[in-house]
């Protein structure tokens, strides 16, 4: 299931709505982003305000609905859930909610990260900074491509 | 056909969408950028790094040699950094 909505989410109940009456489900992972109050790569004392979330609206879904049609060929899962926020957020709040369900726990382990690194290098989301007044688009990083990398060899 | 901007591509060009009738000359992917390029200094400035824009055709990610086509929805944007 994919959701792209503005206002917060209730992790516990959208746990148990994911989880419910479904008795095959022994393990679930679950992934929760969070705005930080410091940039990744300023240097210390640049506090982010807040940042806006901008998104492609259409193609973002077509994105996440092919991201969790990947994970569900590639291990057994029983449920899925992927809610992304978008618009202005402030430190602390919570950006996005990824979580996988299975049988066992290594399935659900995998797909949820799997789900989050491809997510972050594919689905076309922006993150704007405001700092001290100034609004910095965030740049796109290294490491993010090479945790999305690691899962085009490794199958699950 | 239609062109969506995203992020800074989107602000250093000042638009988010238009509709263009591009000359001939533009077959593909590759040759819209060019002609884009020559439509003013924000349009040159925003997508003189290939490395860092990305095209989406019909919201499928594409590369710059990809055809283009009469109605097509043209989208460039940096590399995304959502999650």
């Amino acid at each position: 299931m994919i959701r792209i909505q503005r206002e917060d989410f209730d992790v516990g109940a959208e746990l148990a709505a994911l989880t419910k009456d479904n008795p095959k489900i022994g393990g679930l992972a679950v992934f929760v982003g969070l705005v930080r109050d410091v940039a990744g790569d300023q240097p210390a004392g640049q506090k982010v305000r807040a940042i806006s979330l901008e998104h492609y609206p259409g193609m973002t879904e077509k994105k996440l609905a092919e991201i969790e049609a990947e994970a569900q060929k590639r291990w057994p899962l029983e449920a899925t859930l992927i809610i992304h926020r978008i618009g202005e957020l402030e430190p602390a709040d919570r950006i996005v909610l990824v979580a996988a369900a299975s049988s066992h726990r290594d399935a659900a382990f995998e797909a949820c990260r799997f789900l989050i690194d491809w997510l972050k290098t594919k689905a076309p989301f922006w993150k704007m900074e405001d700092k001290a007044g100034a609004q910095v688009w965030v740049e796109s990083r290294d490491s993010d491509d090479l945790a999305a990398a690691r899962w085009n060899t490794k199958r699950g | 056909m239609k062109i969506l901007y995203f992020a800074w591509i989107k602000t250093k060009i000042g638009i988010a969408n238009e509709d263009v009738d591009p000359p001939a000359t533009v077959t593909d992917v590759a040759s819209l950028i060019a002609w884009l390029k020559t439509r003013g200094s924000g349009f040159a400035d925003a997508l003189k790094d290939p490395r860092v824009v990305r095209v989406a055709v019909n919201q499928e990610y594409v590369k710059t040699n990809h055809p283009l086509r009469a109605g097509d929805e043209i989208a460039l944007f940096p590399p995304v950094t959502g999650g």
